[in-house]
């Protein structure tokens, strides 16, 4: 509850940011040599369309993740990269991978990919148990099973459901109506293994409340710290544009296989 | 002396076949495969370290530049510098058309050259985005002896952020591609301003003329149907796209980019895929548009010169801008150059002539420079794609001895093949 009240306030400030001083219209505009009038054809699909009826949003929030990104999640990222030794940092990222790695089994069953199910069912009972809690990846590394991605967005997709408009969730990023909705599914079933686990450590409310949101902050820095991507560094005026349909097909792919 | 007599005995051998540098083992003779998918993994230069420590670092060139709302996140141009503990030559590396340092032929040339023990300064493209919001005078790219200007102010206010640091014997200077040709025009530059005294300068398969370069990529569109309208290119574009599927699962970062759609390439090519010839200059032409379209919107909005956005509109932080991208990619650089660029240049300097502007922007006018400079050495290709056969006449008369000219090797694409990085680390450090 407390979460969806965070995200709603800084929905609302996004919006307040977005709505800074109106520009001062100096001159009058004079049509463009080029005019989009001219070029584009408002009946036709284009390469780079991507159905985005939310767009201002979409860009309001695609900038307040930039300027999010830049002034509190790379730095809190860049001391936990400075503060842990790699091979510690390897060691969450293994630990997470294990515990999410439920969804991914969840979600291979529901698409009836029991090669996959098998291999990520496989992957739970080695790295939890010789793996030591997941720490190692041992089923990659002796076994040669690599991790199968599988989320309830790709589900949904397997069952012939659209993207629906394109969404850019805040700090998450990209995103669409399909795959939010997945995202809240993979969620539920996440939290609900993971309160059972914490269930059984013997902890009182709160102490399981700050474990609970110690291990989703720890969860969010090692997943940023593992994601390559920056904002803005495509040095193209269009990167809205082009990672927009670049996700688009993405998805489509990882659907598909 | 012997290997002279030997080398004199092939060339007898081979005779007039054409492929008298016999132990060239960059294999690929093809130069649209080369510059796509440049060098195999087992030619590349193995003494590259597999992390480079560098720093990105900001400058505010011009601190009264307005930023226009919708580039709101160009707050200074940035750059990177690996240095070295001890004194050491600094060498300015300058990207290609469009790239930034963070290209991969620049992230290669970086630690090659901090490997071997140079600090390194990685500049931006004039004609990228970073450079032409913060640190062009007049945002409007291409002009290449203006475009020189900027570079010399920058690396200036760069070497002044950084020179109480770092311990520089001497300077030197590289560029590949259109970074190549700046690089000639900076140390021509140098020898006015005599900030840096550059000792050696390097240029990697530069282009003689701008103009001529930009119109052989602007056609390369043209070979995926001479009678190419935006529907066929979309359609073609697509089925491209949908093939690279499988690779987005490889890659960690996929981006509509150069390195993304060549590296897609190079997996296909791996897996034994040859693409068609039309697919191949397709794609080269592909991302040569996609770069010029960053660069002529970037430039249409910083000038306010109303190519394609209304003139005097002002386009805020959350504006669309996918109709902009709609005409801009039907704008080629020819276009650029015949409707923005000279007609903007012609206001500044009235009586200017468009032979004037491309003669300008192009190697030729400061051919007895370059011809009596022994400090500059040329590496380039005979079968580079950028360049005629009388630009390629042109080089090897005016660099003489100084040319290394390779058989192979397209645009680029055996940049990272151990002959030719090592050629230009033994030029520097001996």
């Amino acid at each position: 509850m407390k979460r969806a009240l965070c995200l709603m306030l800084l929905t609302v400030l996004i919006f307040l940011a977005g709505c800074g001083t109106a520009p001062v219209r100096k001159e009058p505009e004079i049509p463009a040599q080029r005019p989009v009038s001219e070029y584009v054809n408002p009946d036709v699909t284009y390469a780079i369309d991507v159905f985005d009826p939310w767009e201002p949003m979409n860009r309001r929030i695609y900038n307040f993740n930039a300027i999010f990104d830049n002034v509190i999640f790379l730095p809190v990222v860049s001391a936990y990269e400075f503060v842990l030794p790699t091979f510690v940092q390897k060691g969450i990222t293994n630990f997470f991978n294990n515990l999410t790695e439920v969804t991914n089994l969840t979600n291979s069953l529901l698409q009836f990919k029991f090669v996959k199910a098998v291999h990520t069912f496989g992957r739970i009972c080695i790295n939890t148990t010789v793996g030591i809690g997941g720490l190692i990846d041992v089923a990659t590394l002796n076994d040669g099973i690599t991790r199968e991605d599988e989320d309830f967005g790709q589900t949904l997709g397997f069952y012939g459901l659209g993207p629906g408009p394109y969404l850019v969730l805040p700090i998450l990023g990209p995103s669409n109506v399909r795959d939010t909705t997945g995202l809240v599914g993979d969620s539920v079933v996440y939290s609900m293994m993971i309160g059972q686990l914490i269930g059984h450590l013997g902890l009182d409310d709160t102490q399981e409340d700050v474990l609970n949101y110690s291990l989703t902050a720890v969860y969010a820095i090692d997943k940023r710290s593992n994601e390559p991507f920056r904002y803005f560094k495509t040095g193209s005026p269009f990167e809205y544009d082009l990672i927009r349909k670049l996700f688009l097909i993405k998805r489509q792919f990882q659907i598909d296989n | 002396m012997k290997r002279l007599v030997l080398v004199l005995i092939c060339a007898v051998i081979v005779g007039f076949s054409g492929t008298p540098a016999a132990a060239y083992d960059y294999k690929v003779d093809d130069p649209y495969v080369a510059t796509i998918v440049g060098t195999p993994e087992v030619l590349e230069w193995d003494k590259l370290p597999k992390k480079v420590d560098y720093e990105l670092l900001g400058l505010k060139v011009f601190p009264d530049r307005p930023m226009p709302d919708v580039f709101w996140y160009q707050r200074e141009f940035l750059y990177t510098l690996s240095y070295q503990k001890q004194a050491a030559p600094l060498i300015f590396v300058i990207a290609g058309t469009g790239s930034s340092f963070y290209a991969s032929s620049m992230v290669f040339l970086q630690k090659a050259f901090w490997g071997a023990g140079f600090h390194v300064i990685c500049l931006s493209s004039p004609t990228h985005m970073n450079f032409i919001t913060t640190a062009s005078a007049t945002s409007v790219p291409g002009n290449i002896a203006e475009d020189s200007q900027d570079l010399y102010r920058v690396m200036t206010k760069a070497w002044e952020q950084v020179k109480d640091r770092i311990k520089v014997s001497e300077f030197y200077l590289t560029g590949y591609s259109l970074g190549a040709s700046q690089a000639a025009f900076v140390s021509k530059l140098d020898e006015e301003k005599r900030v840096f005294n550059f000792k050696k300068v390097c240029m990697v398969n530069p282009s003689v003329s701008l103009y001529t370069s930009a119109k052989i990529l602007d056609d390369m569109l043209l070979e995926i149907d001479p009678n190419l309208t935006p529907e066929i290119f979309d359609r073609w574009f697509d089925a491209r796209l949908a093939r690279f599927g499988e690779i987005y699962r490889m890659m960690k970062e996929p981006q509509l980019d150069h390195d993304f759609l060549y590296n897609a390439y190079r997996t296909l090519y791996k897996k034994g895929q040859t693409p068609s010839r039309e697919n191949l200059a397709g794609m080269i032409g592909t991302v040569f548009r996609l770069a010029s379209s960053n660069m002529i919107f970037t430039a249409d909005v910083m000038a306010n010169y109303g190519l394609i956005v209304p003139k005097n509109r002002v386009l805020e932080s959350a504006d669309s801008l996918t109709d902009y991208f709609k005409v801009t990619n039907r704008v080629s650089f020819l276009d650029y150059f015949n409707e923005f660029l000279y007609p903007y240049s012609r206001s500044r300097n009235p009586g200017l002539t468009k032979e004037a502007l491309i003669e300008g922007t192009s190697l030729r006018s400061i051919e007895p420079y370059l011809r009596n400079s022994p400090k500059i050495v040329l590496m380039t290709n005979e079968d580079d794609l950028i360049l005629t056969p009388a630009d390629l006449s042109f080089l090897k008369d005016v660099f003489g001895a100084r040319a290394k000219i390779y058989p192979r090797g397209g645009h680029l694409g055996n940049l990272t093949f151990r002959d030719n990085i090592g050629y230009m680390i033994n030029f520097f450090q001996n």
